[in-house]
């Protein structure tokens, strides 16, 4: 990977869509609940976060009061909008003004046009929790289908939206993803990580990274076994929980051998490998040094 | 004692002012609600009572705080003869005199009927204070209830005080010891962790039970609170990791649940299922021997630890069939 991997990405959206409780959940290690203490955002906060080792994500949570955000079209346009690689535009489905919402969303688009042409958008359409099960699919497919025209409009053609909320997997699910396009070698560890899985007869492996637990990528996509679909989420939360109590004895976590058929180890400084075995019956030395061998694959 | 009761188990009886946090302390403990949830309990109106078969047989038994108890249609006498120990809840942020002259009546009448009752008081809700004022209010509370006590005659009775509070794990450290003293077995479970502890390079071990993550028994160094949180919360960690992937193989649903992580400062932690709803959780330190070999002998004393257990539990279940025929 080349060193040159400052990443900046602009979370924005209007104000109480929940910008900063996503970021303080998926970074800071925030319960859902603890997010109602979050007061509201003030101008811009930065956050910097060292993500796969050499890959730096500068986060920029802009607060969404109408007088920030007339700000940033107006005079820290440049300042803003310069050198974006991603931008996650957060849109609250319950919102009164969703006219307004998307003139915003146009407004930002026309600026990253004009700034960084290269920028991939990605749209969250969060607090879908407070929608009418039944109804949250049509809802998300009119206001996508809105969307999608809007930003083809303004020159970036392949929009990708997700539904999310803070209270189930689907936040996890939405930023697994945006973070994984930013990652380069992608295809390499989807194609190592098959060939791993046929290799030590796993029943799944999963990559994680290693201080945010978010899902790299796995090992079955298509195979129709039936695993819980949130386990992903529910894996990043038992493990960022074990990560904490293992710092108060003041270390962090290397191992973690379960019933001789869960593996978890770390891979490398900034992965760690998630392996399910087909059968409890192999020795554990030989899977240890399977994980072992592999790990110069994923460097 | 009277026989005759349903259970005379270690059965705890949960009591205290309305609005102590009773009910919240239950769910929490033994129901894995989360502390913050507990906001929305309903005022209790009824006891409630509630059976934990593990080793122990333990039973929480709850009275809603603003009944009085000494009316006649009340059978207390029976109950307070039945239960092993009175825990009484005060809510160290609220005024509490009232509890404590409430308290002394409870006590008066409960020692009367039943002088082997063990009697814990718990300072509740001590999250929201500082560091000082806990000292202060723990120590202030002992005195008046030291006081009251010997107005009415009772200086004799055996009091124990606990700090609380539901948002970490002293409610959890607190019901570890009140268990404890109602387990006639415990210096034996004691001294088998001793001696399992001194041959495996353990440092400090716990027998947890798995539902409600009260320890039963430990080795007889001194407890670490920051141990037993992290021993806690890797019983967590392995359950849940379990159930997860648990769905496919049907048939091994008779192994044992077993698992081991090793921590980048050469400690390893250790969890081995027991009998009954019961896990043995270790931190050991290998040092300078390899972790490998290590775990083998951990593995191989375990083994004979467990089969011990076994026998234990089987004179416990005798014992009681003994004392109906007497």
């Amino acid at each position: 990977m080349s060193s040159n991997n400052r990443k900046k990405l602009l979370l924005m959206g209007r104000s109480g869509s929940g910008k900063s409780s996503m970021r303080s959940i998926i970074f800071s290690n925030y319960s859902a609940f603890d997010t109602r203490r979050l007061g509201a955002t003030i101008d811009v906060e930065h956050s910097h976060l060292r993500f796969l080792g050499n890959m730096t994500l500068n986060l920029w949570d802009c607060g969404g009061q109408d007088v920030f955000m007339e700000n940033y079209f107006t005079q820290q346009k440049d300042h803003i909008f310069q050198m974006v690689q991603v931008l996650i535009h957060v849109f609250d489905v319950e919102s009164q003004e969703v006219i307004k919402d998307i003139e915003i969303f146009t407004r930002a688009l026309k600026q990253l046009k004009r700034y960084s042409p290269d920028a991939k958008i990605f749209v969250l359409l969060h607090k879908m929790d407070l929608v009418q099960l039944d109804k949250r699919n049509e809802l998300f497919q009119i206001m996508m289908s809105k969307l999608q025209e809007t930003s083809a409009a303004y020159g970036f053609p392949s929009l990708v939206g997700f539904p999310t909320s803070i209270w189930d997997e689907s936040l996890y699910k939405a930023w697994s993803q945006i973070i994984c396009s930013l990652i380069p070698n992608m295809a390499t560890y989807q194609a190592n990580l098959k060939k791993l899985k046929s290799v030590m007869d796993a029943r799944e492996i999963i990559l994680f990274e290693r201080t945010t637990f978010l899902v790299i990528c796995s090992s079955n996509t298509a195979s129709g076994e039936l695993l819980d679909p949130k386990r992903f989420e529910k894996i990043s939360n038992i493990m960022k929980n074990f990560k904490q109590s293992s710092m108060k004895l003041k270390s962090s976590f290397k191992t973690l051998v379960l019933d001789n058929t869960i593996y978890v180890s770390e891979f490398s400084a900034n992965m760690m490998c998630f392996i399910v075995l087909n059968k409890p019956d192999d020795p554990q030395d030989l899977v240890l040094e399977n994980i072992k061998k592999v790990r110069v694959y994923f460097q | 004692m009277s026989v005759n009761d349903v259970n005379s188990k270690a059965t705890i009886l949960l009591m205290g002012l309305r609005r102590g946090g009773k009910s919240s302390i239950c769910k929490v403990v033994f129901h894995n609600m989360q502390p913050l949830d507990t906001l929305y309990l309903e005022s209790t109106s009824n006891p409630t009572m509630e059976h934990f078969s593990t080793l122990i047989d333990l039973a929480v038994m709850e009275l809603p705080g603003q009944l009085n108890y000494f009316e006649p249609n009340y059978d207390s006498e029976r109950l307070f003869k039945s239960v092993g120990a009175l825990v009484y809840v005060i809510d160290s942020q609220d005024e509490y005199m009232n509890a404590l002259t409430n308290f002394a009546i409870i006590v008066e009448y409960a020692y009367k009927v039943n002088p082997n009752i063990n009697i814990e008081v718990l300072i509740h809700k001590v999250d929201g204070l500082s560091e000082d004022f806990k000292v202060d209010t723990q120590r202030d509370i002992m005195q008046r209830t030291g006081e009251e006590l010997l107005e009415l005659g009772l200086d004799g009775v055996q009091v124990s005080f606990y700090l609380t509070s539901i948002f970490d794990h002293s409610i959890y450290e607190a019901f570890s010891r009140i268990v404890q003293k109602l387990i006639p077995e415990l210096p034996f479970l004691e001294n088998m962790l001793d001696n399992l502890v001194q041959h495996s390079k353990i440092e400090k071990c716990f027998l947890f039970d798995i539902n409600s993550k009260i320890y039963v028994s430990t080795d007889s160094s001194p407890v670490d609170i920051v141990m037993y949180e992290t021993c806690a919360e890797f019983v967590d960690v392995t359950i849940d990791l379990h159930d997860l992937y648990k769905g496919q193989a049907k048939n091994d649903t008779g192994r044992e649940l077993k698992s081991v992580s090793a921590l980048n400062n050469d400690v390893v932690i250790y969890l081995r299922q027991m009998i009954r709803g019961l896990a043995l959780v270790a931190l050991i330190r290998p040092d300078d021997t390899d972790v490998e070999s290590c775990l083998t002998v951990v593995d191989y004393n375990v083994d004979i630890f467990k089969s011990g257990l076994e026998q234990v539990w089987a004179h416990a279940r005798i014992t009681p069939a003994n004392s109906k025929t007497d």
